[in-house]
């Protein structure tokens, strides 16, 4: 199929519900936190603001020790990343390292706020007439209310709005398809504000430059078609359509989804722009309408808080730094068998040490499970090969193979069997009968790749000089060479002439003496 | 106020199974298959299997400890446990007692554990034993007792545990009595000796397919078998293509010279194809990874052991079909691999 023809099919993407290859159907879990409405917990005295929370670089703090910041005032800047502004007003208390709520388990700069509770905002820009703004403005203005993809993986969203206005989209896939258990964030979200959901597809749209927007949620989620159907009726867009999909982990994936909705791969090595279309989480679509139309940097953010080890699992609206401890205050606590806590979702979230980490834009749960949830760690046993793992890749991969490349350092042989395409979802872990850490296998797999990479272009670039040098070298030797022939040459030339110049007077000297010898030598036959 | 945790990895739920748990399964999916193989064949297959069993756990807790690795979760997984049923299902039921070790010494020994243990082996130890012991005790290996309604003399466990650990049958007339040919045996030699097939199977022995007893036993496997795909044990891939490809290249045969060529389903239905085309060949140790190479191995198995059976100096070839398919799996898995997504 060439590339145009699957772009013609990715227009026509939720018309039809395709499947990827494997996956888990997992129990949801969900219903325990979508029992209460959405609400703010109390405002939290001291707030610790990350400066890396999306993906990139860290941003460089705007404000000092001491300072006095405003709600929604930046404070990190870093460009071409997504800014960070203050979630309230008051003090700059500390600028330092601190755990900063990263997969990685990294300590790294981050800005404490002591909050003096008036809740003071900062002068907002919204741009009041959107329909009629440039889409230029509209990315910059996403760019200043520093929204990143709330999904999970943090990507700058204005950075993949340049891009696809560059590549040409049609088509805008808003994900909704929250497919890991306990996690409802987004699904309330849907339910509580879908016009705001709406709105931020429909300038997204403008942004992007797309013809159409889908909107894909989950089979399981009841009323949230009807709200988001008929926000968008409200809206009178009718380019909006909204697709149920089969709730099958993991399909939230970008990847997936898009094969989901089309039946059409992404390209290895490529993004979703190279089929004309661009996904972003719904979140992230109501994030940039405040943005866009009331002017709110990302300063807040749903996240569900759940799991057998809170009291009442429910859905909060917290404050970027909110300590999630305070959260936990919020539902009520922990319930006395709590074991594990877990920023994220039970396939892909990662174990935090301390309940002190902040909320960040990535943040999207924090579930607290117990010790009946987790159950005991398992001895690793070697690989039967009995291809589960290869069953439920949803990559299509043969991780068991991948693995046994890995822990035998072979890495040409590692990236042919997909090591990069490994989307780290878990499932292969999850089936394993042997209880094999895949996932972190292949998690240190890429980390090797990375460096070595990075070590190849550094000896490529060493190679390289040195080429240069010894060309170099090898010229001026070169050149030296010529230049001493030429002047040998010069002074044998010289010197011939001489010769000439001294047989000449010599002849010139004794001239019949010469015809006489000229004669002899000529014909010495005649002698 | 705040509160610390320990951590681990993810995912944060608990395994949904072990290896334990798949061998335990395939035990579970032998037993129709082996109480039907009692029931025609009497008691000393049970004896069998707990020997084999007893020399394979005490060459894997040697080798274990040999190798210097923690004895408990290996001998709790139930690998040797599966690798003995396996053998035992594969020799004579009154064979004597030292088969069983001599092949458990092989199998567990040399296959397994000199190749690196549980799931590094290449061959797959209940055939290694079981061909070991096949070349080199032939007599022994050959002695096989009719099922219990042709017999005269039906053992009782007693009489069997005396066979099998002194090697005299206490009987009058001895081995001669208790022995008979099996249906491949029979039919081999017979078309060798250029007898029809029809005339052949006029024998007693023979059954409406395979040797009469013998293919209730492989029913019963076969039965076992569907409860592994149902559990996902197994995949579909390797039973159907030994079949298939059984049927597929006797039929021919078949149709053209009806005398000389048993019916396809008497192919099936006689010695242990079922019992391998769905607890052998499916191994997914010695077998191969993806769906397509499964295919190519199960077909590799039911041709070659089709192969051995007509043309080969032994009338059944399953054991060295396997085998020389585990020696072509790393070939196939490195031809077959999938597409990757988006590739």
């Amino acid at each position: 199929m060439t590339l145009a023809h699957q772009i013609e099919l990715a227009r026509e993407a939720g018309k039809r519900t395709h499947h990827f290859h494997g996956g888990l159907r997992l129990r949801h879990n969900k219903k325990i936190s979508c029992q209460d409405s959405v609400e703010r917990p109390l405002l939290p005295t001291l707030l610790i603001v990350p400066l890396l929370q999306h993906a990139g670089d860290v941003a460089k703090p705007l404000v000092e020790v001491g300072d006095h910041v405003l709600k929604g005032q930046k404070i990190g800047q870093c460009q071409p990343c997504a800014a960070v502004h203050s979630p309230v007003s008051g003090l700059v208390e500390a600028i330092e390292d601190r755990p900063m709520s990263h997969p990685s388990g990294q300590a790294g700069p981050c800005v404490l706020i002591r909050s003096d509770g008036k809740e003071q905002w900062a002068k907002l820009r919204p741009i009041g007439d959107w329909c009629n703004a440039s889409a230029e403005s509209l990315i910059t203005q996403i760019q200043d209310c520093g929204i990143a993809g709330l999904g999970g993986a943090v990507f700058p969203t204005h950075a993949k709005a340049r891009d696809g206005r560059d590549r040409q989209i049609h088509t805008l896939i808003l994900n909704g398809a929250e497919c890991e258990p306990y996690i409802s964030c987004d699904e309330m979200l849907m339910r509580e504000q879908p016009d705001k959901i709406i709105l931020g597809a429909r300038i997204l749209r403008r942004a992007l430059g797309a013809e159409q927007v889908v909107i894909a949620i989950e089979d399981q989620m009841g009323a949230v078609q009807e709200a988001l159907t008929q926000a968008a009726k409200h809206a009178e867009c009718k380019s909006i359509s909204v697709v149920k999909v089969t709730t099958i982990y993991p399909e939230g994936g970008e990847r997936q989804l898009i094969q989901v909705l089309t039946g059409l791969e992404v390209p290895s090595g490529g993004r979703p722009s190279d089929l004309g279309m661009v996904c972003q989480n719904v979140a992230t679509a109501a994030a940039v309408a405040e943005a866009v139309v009331e002017g709110k940097p990302l300063i807040e953010r749903y996240i569900t808080v759940t799991g057998n080890g809170i009291s009442h699992p429910r859905n909060l609206q917290a404050l970027l730094g909110t300590r999630f401890s305070h959260l936990v205050e919020a539902c009520g606590g922990y319930t006395l068998d709590v074991a594990r806590l877990v920023v994220g979702g039970p396939m892909m979230g990662y174990p935090v040490a301390s309940d002190s980490a902040p909320v960040v834009k990535a943040s999207n749960c924090v579930l607290a499970l117990t010790q009946q949830d987790i159950a005991e760690p398992q001895p690793e046993m070697p690989c039967i090969r009995c291809g589960e793992c290869a069953r439920v890749c949803p990559a299509t991969l043969l991780p068991q193979q991948l693995h046994l490349q890995i822990k035998n350092d072979l890495w040409n042989t590692a990236e042919e069997y997909g090591l990069l395409a490994c989307i780290e979802c878990g499932c292969c872990d999850f089936v394993c009968p042997s209880h094999i850490p895949l996932v972190d296998w292949f998690r240190y797999g890429k980390g090797e790749q990375r460096k070595r990479a990075r070590e190849n272009e550094a000896t490529e670039l060493a190679r390289k000089r040195f080429e240069n040098r010894e060309d170099r070298l090898l010229r001026t030797k070169q050149e030296r060479g010529e230049k001493m022939k030429r002047r040998k040459q010069a002074l044998k030339d010289n010197a011939v002439q001489q010769d000439r110049i001294r047989a000449a007077i010599d002849r010139a000297e004794n001239k019949g003496d010469i015809s006489g010898t000229s004669q002899s030598v000529g014909k010495p036959d005649d002698a | 106020m705040t509160r610390s945790f320990k951590t681990s990895g993810a995912p944060h739920m608990p395994p949904q199974t072990s290896v334990a748990n798949v061998m335990l399964l395939v035990l579970y999916a032998l037993v129709p298959g082996v109480f039907a193989y009692s029931w025609f064949f009497g008691p000393g297959i049970l004896i069998q299997i707990i020997l084999a069993t007893v020399f394979a756990l005490l060459f894997e807790s040697l080798m274990l400890r040999w190798r210097g690795r923690p004895l408990k979760p290996f001998i709790n997984d139930y690998s040797a446990v599966v690798t003995a049923v396996l053998f035992a299902l594969c020799i004579p039921p009154l064979a004597p007692w030292w088969i069983s070790c001599i092949a458990m010494l092989f199998a567990i020994g040399f296959a397994k554990h000199l190749y690196g243990g549980l799931g590094q082996n290449i061959f797959n130890p209940a055939m290694v034993g079981y061909v070991v012991v096949l070349i080199s005790f032939p007599q022994a290996m050959t002695a096989w007792i009719p099922p219990l309604t042709l017999s005269e003399h039906s053992l009782s466990l007693a009489d069997s545990l005396i066979t099998i650990f002194t090697g005299q049958v206490p009987v009058a007339g001895g081995w001669d009595t208790v022995t008979q040919a099996t249906a491949l045996d029979s039919l081999k030699t017979g078309i060798e000796s250029g007898r029809m097939v029809t005339e052949i199977r006029t024998s007693p022995i023979f059954g409406d397919y395979g040797g009469i007893g013998w293919e209730w036993v492989a029913n019963w496997f076969a039965l076992g078998g569907f409860f592994l795909l149902y559990k996902r044990v197994i995949s579909w891939q390797v039973p159907i293509a030994v079949i298939g490809s059984v049927i597929l290249l006797s039929l021919p045969f078949w149709l053209a010279d009806q005398d000389s060529n048993p019916l396809p389903l008497q192919h099936i239905f006689s010695g242990a194809l079922v019992l391998a085309a769905f607890f052998i060949a499916t191994d997914p140790v010695s077998g191969c990874v993806s769906n397509k190479g499964r295919l190519i191995f199960g077909a590799g198995v039911g041709i070659i052991t089709l192969v051995i059976r007509r043309w080969g100096g032994y009338p059944d070839g399953v054991a060295f079909a396997v085998l020389l398919m585990n020696m072509a799996a790393p070939l196939i898995d490195r031809y077959t691999r999938p597409r990757m997504y988006g590739e």
